[in-house]
């Protein structure tokens, strides 16, 4: 990797003091487990790592009257393992400890499980963000079996966030602060779809600091289901959080989010529409997850995650409806 | 010597060491990281040495130019390997190497180096064959029979096609050493599967003499076939070594250069039509394979596997050259890729006539070698009734209702495994201490334990009086470790120097115990009269009578000699069961258990022969269910250089594995036969095969991968 400064601050004002306005500058480090790979394949050059791991205030998951906020230095295993997280957004618990690797679980953040940059095997080798070449991307005709199904592209990637959907489908929303003050973001909207190589996939900005995630109260059931080929180490083939909000035996309404198969966590507002007013039943659910995969566009080589994505959802809420812990 | 020392095999009931299965004697060292492997060494003023790497996958050089990187403080040595006009033929091919004070400022260095490059048109690969036009090269044609006359005659006619990628080893210490060149003198610490071989043809390449190389190596992180002689790489770290002034040079390749260069398994895929009468008897064969080894010509897996006598065949392969790195044999080269075709051929024969398989393959076992008919019947039989076969498998496609489908799946492999030519030096000291000295090389198979058990066993010792010294050029040369040949080969001289040895110590001791040399017998720790126990020195007094003089004493295994002397020998036959859960709506395969027989001639450690099919068994099923070389032709990359994409089962994905070792005294008397390779063989057919059973249609390409599977149970290509 390439030489760099190294900076320890012990607080935010510090720490934001030491970023950049423009993206290449400044790199933050957590947990390391995605920054550390980027650097040494000099897909990041950072002339500087603030190292934000002194940051107190960064840690911790506290349950106040308005929800859960969820520090960003959190680890993926405290969230998995927090009995606040586990008894009132399962959702969120499962997408913490779907992660196989337990050296990932101790060492990933929150913060950095929402800013890590996609797997995209071109974007890992250098190609670009988009995987562009003579202004088209190398993706649709090429080796696209875990790339996206919606979105229609320029970007072909997955949002590789564990959390994401789980958080959208949640309504969470979660703090940015710059050395001008704090903003918060809907985590909706956090996640973007770039459409050119020089844009992020993420609302972050160069001189901002994830510091918080805010999950609202709410008195629902939810669950994540990932489709992951390996016990073992592996990235999630698909993913569907689903959050349901009861009304008796039946659903008043639902969010449906997919995970894995676009640049971002990607709405399914044809299984919530699917589902109002239904019971949670095997057909049903599986209505829903066909609804889910309505408008996919698969490449020529991933039309097997349509079906993925789809049952990712049936089974999701089938767990959902098995958990009564709200 | 007055008498030659009777070499044989303690009878089985007479054994005291050997069949016993005392632990690894290098556990406590690996697992708590004591253990030292040469990638782990950092030596006074070492040099790190890294590779800058060609981008494509076919291209010629026309400008190199490293002044920049040279000007970077730390830098001590560039060396220039692709100069302007070479024309390289694929990705990740050596272009340039630095050596610097850090691995980091090395690296920072070759992104320094600029090189431009003509792009050439490239082919990277091989699974459509039809596009693979002047690439393809076709082989000469096997004929046997009348192939076309049995299949005319045929009852019964199946087809399948069949694919199993290209894999790479993923040894976890990758490739590389570190040298020290100065003057005229050679270190090395290499990690390699050939210590006694190393310095000899590294001398050839730095024009040095052997003798002025010295070589040594405590352990080995993985080679599979992959390690052998002294690579580029040991060329390239030399002469930074010595263009830095003779300052060592440590060079690993990376993991992404690992992957890409370091050798890789071949593919083969295949069209095959089995004819065959309704009994189940197999009357003709056809096979149209291809594959790929890389760039140039690589021979393809041989068909009919193991079931050679057939007596109508027809068999042709097609090599297709790729601009990606070349093969390297692969734990028992050729054979996974043949057994999967031919089992996999046999299963959907067994299908087409409605036959079960077990009695398809016990029938057509007629077709194996001679002396293993009986083998594979007996070892069919064995593993159907330990997997349970007659009580869990079902016609294909039966597996009931529900999303979760199971199924069983049977194949075989044969292997030689017979030992190497060896050498060892036994010494025996005045004060009783023992040392066997033997260049060799324990991958991590047990090499060490299985030698000291052997010489505790011939002098009737304990194992901890046996101090072991291998992976050293200075000691007498074992060799390769490859071919499944170190056991038969390192057993078969450690016997032989140690009762050597022992013979001169008899010599020593006869007269105290007024009786010859040859009446003599080392029993716990004592030398005793053969039928007089009450005539004894203990093991120390014996020694003490040595005087000033220690015994130094060699023993060779010579592989010609080594029927007649019966202490090693080849050929090793095996029956596997893959047992498996399909979940047909994700297409997610999982294994319930996995079952092995294997036969293995004597045994000297079972704990660690059911290790070595263990590992091969995990190994196996993580090429069964994951593993592929992932290349793509619009860039000509290797996608998944890593082991991220590049997919390893972890523990959690491996299931029970049921180990039989066919341990009957038909096989103890054949002597000792390596089992590293053999037990790696049928995984691929085995569980396709199961896969196959469970879910009703066959997955024409390994690995099971949710894409690959849901395709087939959807009726479209993958």
């Amino acid at each position: 990797m390439q030489s760099f400064e190294y900076a320890n601050p012990n607080t935010v004002q510090e720490a934001v003091a030491l970023l950049s306005p423009r993206w290449g500058q400044a790199d933050i480090l957590a947990g390391g487990t995605d920054l550390i790979s980027l650097m040494k394949e000099y897909l990041h050059t950072p002339k500087r790592v603030v190292n934000i791991k002194n940051l107190e205030e960064l840690e911790g998951i506290r349950k106040t009257g308005a929800g859960l906020r969820i520090g960003a230095l959190v680890t993926m295993e405290e969230l998995a393992r927090n009995a606040d997280v586990r008894s009132g957004y399962q959702s969120l618990a499962d997408a913490a400890a779907g992660i196989p690797s337990p050296q990932i679980r101790h060492m990933g953040t929150a913060g950095g499980d929402l800013c890590q940059r996609p797997r995209c095997w071109y974007y890992r080798q250098g190609f670009g963000l988009l995987a562009m070449k003579d202004g088209k991307s190398l993706v649709p005709g090429g080796e696209n079996k875990y790339h996206a199904i919606f979105g229609g592209g320029p970007a072909y990637f997955v949002s590789a966030s564990s959390l994401g959907p789980a958080l959208v489908a949640l309504g969470a929303r979660v703090k940015l602060v710059s050395a001008k003050g704090p903003r918060e973001v809907p985590a909706a909207k956090f996640f973007v779809a770039p459409k050119d190589d020089a844009s992020r996939e993420i609302a972050l900005r160069p001189d901002e600091i994830l510091t918080e995630i805010i999950v609202p109260a709410a008195v629902v059931k939810s669950a994540t289901y990932e489709v992951r080929q390996k016990a073992a180490l592996d990235w999630p083939l698909a993913t569907a959080s689903v959050v349901l909000t009861m009304k008796g035996n039946a659903v008043a309404s639902a969010k449906v989010v997919l995970g894995h198969v676009a640049a971002t966590p990607w709405e399914a507002a044809d299984a919530e529409q699917a589902l109002a007013g239904k019971t949670i039943t095997p057909a049903t659910a599986e209505a829903a997850g066909k609804a889910a995969v309505s408008g996919a566009q698969p490449l020529s080589q991933n039309a097997y995650k349509v079906k993925l994505a789809a049952v990712a959802v049936k089974r999701a809420l089938l767990e959902a409806v098995k958990t009564s812990k709200a | 010597m007055a008498n030659t020392p009777d070499y044989h095999w303690p009878p089985m009931e007479a054994r005291k060491v050997i069949g016993k299965s005392p632990k690894r004697l290098d556990g406590p060292m690996k697992s708590t990281g004591r253990a030292k492997y040469s990638s782990d060494l950092k030596l006074k003023d070492m040099l790190f040495g890294v590779y800058l790497t060609c981008p494509h996958a076919h291209a010629r050089v026309t400008a190199i130019d490293t002044g920049a990187a040279e000007k970077i403080a730390g830098v001590k040595a560039v060396h220039v390997l692709a100069p302007a006009g070479t024309e390289i033929q694929w990705q990740g091919y050596e272009v340039a190497a630095v050596a610097a004070t850090t691995e980091e400022i090395a690296r920072e260095a070759t992104h320094l180096i600029k090189v431009e490059y003509e792009a050439m048109p490239h082919l990277v690969r091989e699974d459509d064959l039809a596009k693979a036009g002047a690439r393809a090269k076709q082989g000469g044609e096997k004929l046997q029979g009348d192939p076309d006359k049995a299949f005319q005659e045929a009852e019964a006619v199946s087809e399948g096609q069949y694919g199993i990628p290209v894999v790479t080893h993923c040894c976890l210490e990758p490739h590389g050493q570190i040298i020290q060149w100065q003057g005229d003198e050679v270190n090395a610490w290499p990690s390699t599967q050939f210590v006694p071989g190393y310095g000899g043809a590294l001398g050839q390449s730095l024009k040095v003499p052997a003798t002025n190389i010295k070589v040594k190596m405590d352990y080995v992180g993985g080679g599979f076939g992959s390690k052998f002689g002294p690579d580029a790489w040991a060329v390239v770290a030399a002469t930074l070594s010595q263009k830095a002034g003779g300052r060592p040079v440590k060079l690993y390749l990376d993991r992404a250069t690992e992957q890409t260069i370091a050798g890789n398994r071949p593919s083969a895929f295949a069209k095959i039509k089995l004819g065959g009468k309704k009994d189940g008897t197999v009357t003709a064969w056809q096979s149209d394979s291809w594959g790929t080894g890389g760039f140039g010509p690589t021979g393809g897996p041989s068909q009919p596997y193991v079931y050679v006598n057939i007596p109508n065949i027809r068999a042709v392969h097609t090599n297709v050259s790729v601009n990606a790195g070349s093969q390297r044999a692969w734990r028992a080269p050729g054979n996974q890729q043949a057994s999967y075709l031919t089992c996999s051929a046999l299963d959907d024969f067994a299908n087409k006539i409605g036959m079960d398989p077990i009695e398809v393959f016990k029938i057509n076992a007629q077709y194996a070698p001679e002396a293993r008919v009986e083998t594979y019947r007996y070892q069919l039989d064995k593993a159907a009734e330990l997997a349970e076969w007659k009580k869990l498998w079902h016609p294909r496609g039966q597996a009931g209702a529900g999303p979760v489908k199971r199924g069983l799946g049977v194949a075989f492999g044969a292997w030689g495994g017979a030992g190497h030519a060896s050498q060892c030096r036994a010494i025996i000291n005045p004060d009783g201490s023992v040392h066997i000295e033997i260049d060799t090389q324990d991958l991590g198979t047990g090499t060490r334990t299985i030698i000291t058990q052997v010489a505790a066993e011939s002098l009737g010792l304990p194992m901890g009086q046996i101090k072991l010294s291998i992976g050293d050029s200075s000691l007498p040369p074992d060799n390769a470790s490859g071919g499944s040949t170190t056991v038969g080969g390192v057993s078969t001289s450690t016997r032989k120097a140690t009762l050597n040895a022992l013979a001169k110590l008899f010599e020593v001791a006869a007269p105290a115990l007024g009786a010859q040399p040859e009446e003599l017998e080392a029993v716990d720790s004592h030398i005793r009269v053969k039928n007089s126990p009450n005539k004894s020195l203990t093991w120390q007094a014996a020694c003490r009578k040595l005087g000033s003089t220690q015994i130094s004493e060699m023993g060779a295994n010579v592989p010609a000699n080594a029927n007649a002397e019966g202490l090693n020998t080849g050929g090793a036959a095996g029956v596997q069961i893959a047992d498996v859960n399909v979940d047909t709506e994700t297409g997610i395969v999982s294994i319930n258990r996995y079952t092995a027989v294997q036969d293995c001639g004597m045994i000297i450690n079972p704990r660690l022969a059911e290790s070595q099919i263990y590992g091969a068994i995990i190994m196996g099923i993580s090429t069964a269910l994951y593993e592929e070389r992932i290349m793509d032709e619009q860039t000509g990359h290797v996608l998944n250089p890593d082991m991220e994409f590049y997919k390893l089962a972890g523990i959690a994905d491996i299931g029970d594995i049921h180990v039989h070792l066919d341990i009957r005294p038909e096989n103890d008397k054949r002597g000792v036969i390596g089992l590293g390779e053999p037990p790696a063989i049928p995984i691929c057919a085995a569980v396709g095969n199961a896969v196959a059973n469970a879910i009703g249609v066959r997955v024409p390409r390994i690995p099971m991968t949710p894409d690959h599977v849901l395709a087939a149970l959807e009726g479209r290509n993958a």
